[in-house]
């Protein structure tokens, strides 16, 4: 199974443009990706830059409208991700604890949805 | 229904057991008992965090719990020792316990104790089967019940199994250790088979309904991704971890809407898992920096990326293919390759080029029961228009697969022959 970890650092919702982590939360976190990559769970891994610098292409009344960041009243703004590959959700959620965060960080598991998970029709859909 | 506790303490097993198990068969030198302690700690776990809660560092609490037991455990021994030392048996014993220590001081090159374990469970003084079965219990944490459900075979066989492959060990007194200069590149050879075996059996299982098991390949890349980070220097190591790589990433392409397998060149190449070829062809990069001849794995892994690299089937390199081929007939000749080189000859050079390779090997008896070998030879036959003959090869083909799904294609193209016969 595979599971998407959604890193949701508290310090986003603020950061400014040119925000870099601390070094120290690096060497952590770099280390905790060693961890990782030892257990031959990692699949994948990125870090975003701050919502600072995004754009929100926001569809209402089906139409796109673009904004510019920061986007003053976002919460819970995504900061990076790792995609590993585990048994089952619980050892997802045993690597997000091991995550070294700050107060208020969330990481939210989500697993990686399959064509096969679906029913027929929406699999002939995605041309099945 | 198990608890949230029971459940965490399952994941946190599957994530600590094989560095568990590997530290505490360094310090009783026996792997059967280094588990055994292992699982009196998960017994422990068990029976405290549902009331204590999952300690901050549970990988921690485990190895500190399973530690205590086994240095109560090595006290009796020793007390036990003291007792024979009065029969005289004292020199002796320290002796023989002495000399292996030395020796790893001295000349272990790589001091670390899962890659010990690895070894040790892939020794060749055990059958294939049992390296296997150890394997996925003690590094990939499976259970006797996941390994019995993956193979096909009652759990009760696979139990003995473990148990006779951990005694068999103990009694040939196989040390805790990474082999020495010498014999290490035929024990590394052991442990990638052991890993390449659990990604064929998930990749092309051998037996039953299902034609692949994905949850095996996982297991195998899984395997492959710890060693490679333990081996950095072992291309070959790499190699495999490229091929796994790559040829899981065609795992679902190679899947028909009912579960029929889907070959090579009529797979939907969007459906490939481009996460994964792209884990692989770094793989590969990595396997290819290291220098010197391409060993076997990472040969079979360069032919695998020459398919990965076309987007589609006509714009595959089917002469880089061939030399890919030559050249890993050179390094480990076997019947197989020649097989696999006869399809890339066909492609490159004609169906003419493929026969006549294949035509050799219709007398090897390695290949007498060989479903592939009649699937292959009929396929060219049918591509040169020789109908009949390609019809009896693929039935022939049918009837020697176990597997049901191959089965079924087998016959539907041997159907397919005769239709164009009547024409």
């Amino acid at each position: 199974m595979r599971f998407m970890m959604l890193v949701i650092p508290k310090v986003y919702e603020n950061a400014p443009a040119d925000f870099v982590p601390p070094a120290d939360l690096v060497a952590k976190m770099t280390k905790y990706n060693q961890s990782l990559t030892k257990a031959g769970v990692l699949l994948g891994l990125d870090g975003l830059a701050p919502p600072a610098k995004a754009a929100r292409v926001q569809f209402t009344g089906g139409r796109p409208k673009v904004t510019d960041g920061p986007f003053t009243e976002a919460k819970e703004v995504v900061g990076g991700y790792w995609i590993i590959q585990v048994k089952s959700k619980d050892e997802a959620v045993e690597w997000a604890k091991r995550a070294p965060m700050l107060d208020g960080d969330i990481i939210e598991v989500r697993q990686v949805q399959e064509i096969s998970d679906f029913p027929p029709d929406v699999q002939k859909a995605a041309g099945r | 229904m198990p608890s949230d506790t029971n459940r965490a303490i399952e994941a946190v097993w599957r994530i600590e057991s094989a560095k568990l198990i590997a530290g505490l068969a360094r310090m009783v030198g026996d792997i059967g008992l280094a588990e055994d302690l292992a699982q009196d700690a998960l017994v422990a776990a068990l029976e405290r965090w549902p009331e204590s809660g999952v300690p901050d560092n549970p990988g921690a609490w485990l190895m500190a719990t399973a530690k205590h037991r086994g240095i109560d455990l090595v006290r009796r021994r020793a007390m036990l020792e003291r007792k024979h030392a009065e029969l005289g048996y004292e020199l002796e014993a320290q002796q023989e316990a002495a000399v292996p220590d030395l020796d790893a001081a001295l000349d272990d090159d790589v001091g670390d104790d899962l890659l010990r374990l690895m070894f040790t469970a892939c020794h060749p003084v055990l059958s294939t089967e049992a390296r296997v079965a150890l394997t996925l219990r003690l590094l990939g944490g499976l259970t006797t019940a996941e390994i019995a459900r993956a193979f096909l075979v009652p759990e009760s066989t696979i139990g003995q199994r473990i148990v006779r492959a951990k005694r068999t060990l103990a009694e040939v007194r196989v040390p805790f250790e990474v082999p020495r200069a010498a014999d290490r590149a035929a024990r590394l050879a052991s442990v990638l088979e052991v890993i390449y075996l659990v990604f064929n059996e998930g990749y092309a299982a051998t037996a039953g309904d299902d034609w692949i098991r994905p949850e095996l390949c996982e297991d195998a890349l899984r395997l492959g991704r710890i060693l490679a980070e333990l081996l950095p220097q072992e291309a070959e190591v790499h190699g495999l971890v490229a091929l796994m790589e790559i040829q899981a990433s065609r795992l679902k392409a190679r899947l028909g809407p009912s579960g029929e397998p889907v070959l090579l060149l009529d797979q939907d190449r969007a459906r490939w898992d481009h996460l994964l070829v792209t884990r692989g062809l770094a793989a590969l990069a990595r396997a290819e920096e290291l220098g010197g001849t391409l060993g076997p794995y990472a040969l079979q892994a360069a032919i695998a990326a020459c398919h990965a690299h076309a987007r589609a089937p006509e714009e595959t390199d089917w002469t880089r293919i061939t030399a890919l081929y030559d050249a890993l007939a050179q390094l480990s000749p076997s019947p197989v390759v020649e097989l696999n080189r006869a399809v890339a000859y066909g492609m490159a050079f004609g169906p003419s080029a493929g026969l006549e390779i294949v035509d050799v090997l219709t007398s090897e008896p390695r290949l007498a029961t060989y479903h592939l070998l009649p699937s292959v030879r009929g396929d060219l036959l049918a591509k040169l228009g020789r109908w009949d003959e390609a019809r009896t090869e693929l039935e022939r083909a049918a009837s020697l697969t176990r597997n049901a799904r191959e089965r079924a294609l087998l016959l539907e193209r041997a159907r397919a022959c005769a239709v164009h016969r009547t024409d």
